[in-house]
């Protein structure tokens, strides 16, 4: 299992285009990604989920964990971090 | 003679052709048990691939009508629909229960719109409507129900529905609507305001029994006078036609005056100006002849966002407006909002009554760093430009005295960092009753005065504006408003002052003779408005308009005051 922790910068937070953008990206991996709100509730969450991403609530300025376990785990995380750092190729 | 059906004109035009219903789509949920698992998750399969298939459909003709922002809401609504999460949970209820499919589908998304809807970031919440749109959809195929989104309008059409979404509207040729009719909805509806964008006319609020229209039925739109003929008779469609004639002629003429200045028959020029919130608006403003801007909304830059926007993204907002206005004046109004709008980065309090709470200029005067970002991304954007700063919501000359101290405050921070800026106007909106009655003490301390008569007349009366309910009290046209203003524009003028209108009277073709009559200066409308009131105004002169502007005072409601307006012929 490979995890990471991330802030998200983007002003809409993990919401609209850059949620849709980063489960299209998670889904892209055969790896079980889950991803949760340290800023929230800390519950754990399908990241292939756009519903369950939603529901973290994660805005700007929030910290979320991002684990990966499966085949493909690392290639997985360090989309995903990129993708997050990089403000959603904003 | 056919009469007509009688609504609330939303978009003024005219425009006749085919009925074309759109279906209402609601569809009953009933629970069933003892059913197939396996029949029942095949359906689903089904109706999801015939669901994806259209919104791809949907999406594809969303890129090429309207643009990409709005064919993302499509690729959203994909996301939800292959959420591996809600198949899951669907799975798992119908293998558990042996539930219909339909139900077990509804159950789960009524599930997640509840979560969303639940969360305090508005942002979030706003999802849920997704979730409900992509859930109905599913449903309709799952049910047969005939699945309606417009998408199937072929041929230049007259759509009926009962009130129209987004959804609804997004994936249809624009090009082929000629004109909207809905049996629900308000002035301020999706419909109105899409309808306004378009520039076709739309008459809403026309109540149930146009549901009952047959498809094909031809329509008379006449959505200035919020009238519908359904196959009209050849004396109702001769009728229409010729009114629908001369206001083509009319709004022709119109146009090709509208940059002409606003010149009453005895030479006395009214400034007429818009009411703008951005960058598309300004542009308009400029095509339709408008001489400046009276109200430039800022709301915007606060709204649909995590944190608050800071003084260097609010000052090129700004400038880039004030480059499309170049010299002519602009009045800016300072944030203006309040408990009713859920902006996260505010901690905004939940208030019983929030149009009587915390909002505009209170509070910014509670919030004094964002006050102050705000008006220092104003002063700098003034450089170069006429912009006029302006305070929403004054009550008390304490709060107007507050506020000109923070500009001055604003000011020296900016001269601290080399930034020097010219004299602004300042002014105040006067739509509080006790700034009206006091009205000649606060001229004393502004630059000048803006009537807000929306919000002037729901205080006056006591009485919500959004409340269908209490239309009836929500005239400003009514003498107890007229009065009001009247007395605001003379003790304005009493102190040298001028004297501006920003509510929808200003652009009200009835109101504008009165208003001239009242000695207004300046009347700020929607862009679209100008050339008409331009036209209007060049009709009177100031002194016929101050004989009407006396008898209107002394009537005794405001359909007296219409009445008047409408029998007397301007001279």
């Amino acid at each position: 299992m490979a995890s990471a922790i991330v802030t998200i910068h983007h002003p809409v937070g993990l919401h609209a285009r850059p949620a849709s953008v980063f489960v299209r990206t998670a889904a892209n991996f055969p790896c079980t990604i889950n991803v949760r709100n340290l800023s929230g509730d800390s519950k754990m969450v399908n990241a292939k989920s756009i519903l369950a991403v939603l529901t973290l609530g994660a805005n700007q300025g929030a910290q979320i964990e991002i684990q990966t376990s499966g085949e493909g785990e690392e290639e997985a995380l360090k989309a995903l971090v990129e993708l997050v750092e990089s403000n959603f190729g904003e | 003679m056919t009469q007509p059906i009688h609504g609330i004109p939303a978009s003024p035009g005219f425009a006749e052709g085919k009925a074309y219903c759109l279906a209402a789509g609601e569809v009953q949920v009933v629970k069933r048990t003892g059913c197939q698992p396996e029949e029942e998750l095949a359906r689903l399969e089904s109706a999801l691939r015939q669901v994806r298939q259209a919104l791809e459909q949907d999406a594809a003709r969303a890129r090429t009508s309207v643009g990409a922002s709005e064919a993302e809401i499509f690729e959203a609504h994909s996301l939800i629909l292959e959420d591996p999460d809600l198949r899951e949970q669907v799975r798992a209820e119908v293998e558990g229960e042996r539930v219909n499919i339909e139900f077990a589908w509804q159950n789960n998304i009524d599930r997640y719109a509840k979560i969303l809807e639940g969360m305090d970031n508005e942002l979030f919440a706003a999802r849920a409507a997704d979730v409900r749109d992509v859930g109905k959809r599913v449903l309709w195929t799952l049910t047969g129900t005939k699945i309606d989104t417009l998408a199937g309008l072929t041929s230049p059409s007259v759509i009926l529905a009962r009130d129209l979404t987004p959804s609804d509207t997004i994936a249809m040729d624009k090009s082929l609507v000629l004109a909207f009719c809905t049996a629900e909805g308000g002035p301020t509806s999706h419909t109105a305001i899409l309808a306004k964008a378009l520039g076709i006319p739309a008459v809403v609020g026309l109540g149930a029994a146009i549901l009952d229209i047959a498809p094909g039925s031809l329509l008379c739109v006449d959505g200035v006078n919020g009238r519908v003929l359904v196959n009209p008779d050849p004396s109702a469609r001769a009728a229409f036609e010729s009114a629908r004639s001369a206001f083509h002629d009319r709004s022709k003429e119109e146009l090709s005056h509208a940059h002409e200045p606003a010149v009453s028959l005895d030479g006395v020029h009214f400034e007429i100006v818009a009411n703008i919130g951005g960058e598309k608006d300004a542009q308009k403003a400029v095509e339709m002849g408008a001489e400046g801007v009276g109200l430039f909304r800022t709301e915007f830059v606060y709204l649909d966002r995590a944190v608050e926007p800071d003084e260097e993204e609010q000052y090129r907002v700004y400038q880039s407006v004030m480059e499309i206005m170049g010299t002519r004046p602009v009045v800016v109004r300072t944030l203006d909002i309040g408990g009713d709008k859920d902006i996260p980065y505010l901690h905004l309090e939940k208030e019983a009554n929030p149009f009587l709470g915390v909002r505009a200029i209170r509070l910014c005067l509670q919030q004094p760093e964002m006050f102050l970002a705000q008006l220092r991304a104003l002063l700098r954007a003034a450089v170069g430009h006429d912009l006029r700063i302006m305070f929403p919501m004054v009550a008390t000359l304490s709060e107007v005295r507050t506020a000109r101290e923070y500009t001055e405050k604003a000011r020296a921070e900016l001269a601290a960092r080399g930034i020097a800026v010219p004299k602004v106007q300042l002014g105040i909106m006067v739509e509080i009753p006790s700034t009206a009655v006091l009205a000649d003490q606060f001229a004393r301390e502004v630059d000048f005065f803006s009537i807000g008569t929306n919000d002037l007349t729901q205080y006056t009366f006591a009485a919500e504006r959004v409340s269908e309910k209490m239309a009836y009290l929500s005239d400003p046209l009514h003498p107890a408003v007229l009065r009001l203003v009247q007395r605001v524009i003379e003790e304005g003028h009493k102190q040298g002052i001028w004297i501006g209108m920003c509510g929808e009277l200003a652009g009200d073709a009835d109101a504008v003779p009165i208003l001239m009559g009242l000695g207004l200066d300046e009347f700020s409308m929607s862009p679209n408005a100008v050339p008409h009131a331009k036209a209007v105004i060049r009709q009177w002169s100031t002194a016929a308009a101050r004989e009407l502007a006396v008898r209107a005072l002394d009537l005794e409601s405001g359909e007296d005051v219409r009445a008047l307006v409408r029998s007397t012929p301007p001279r």
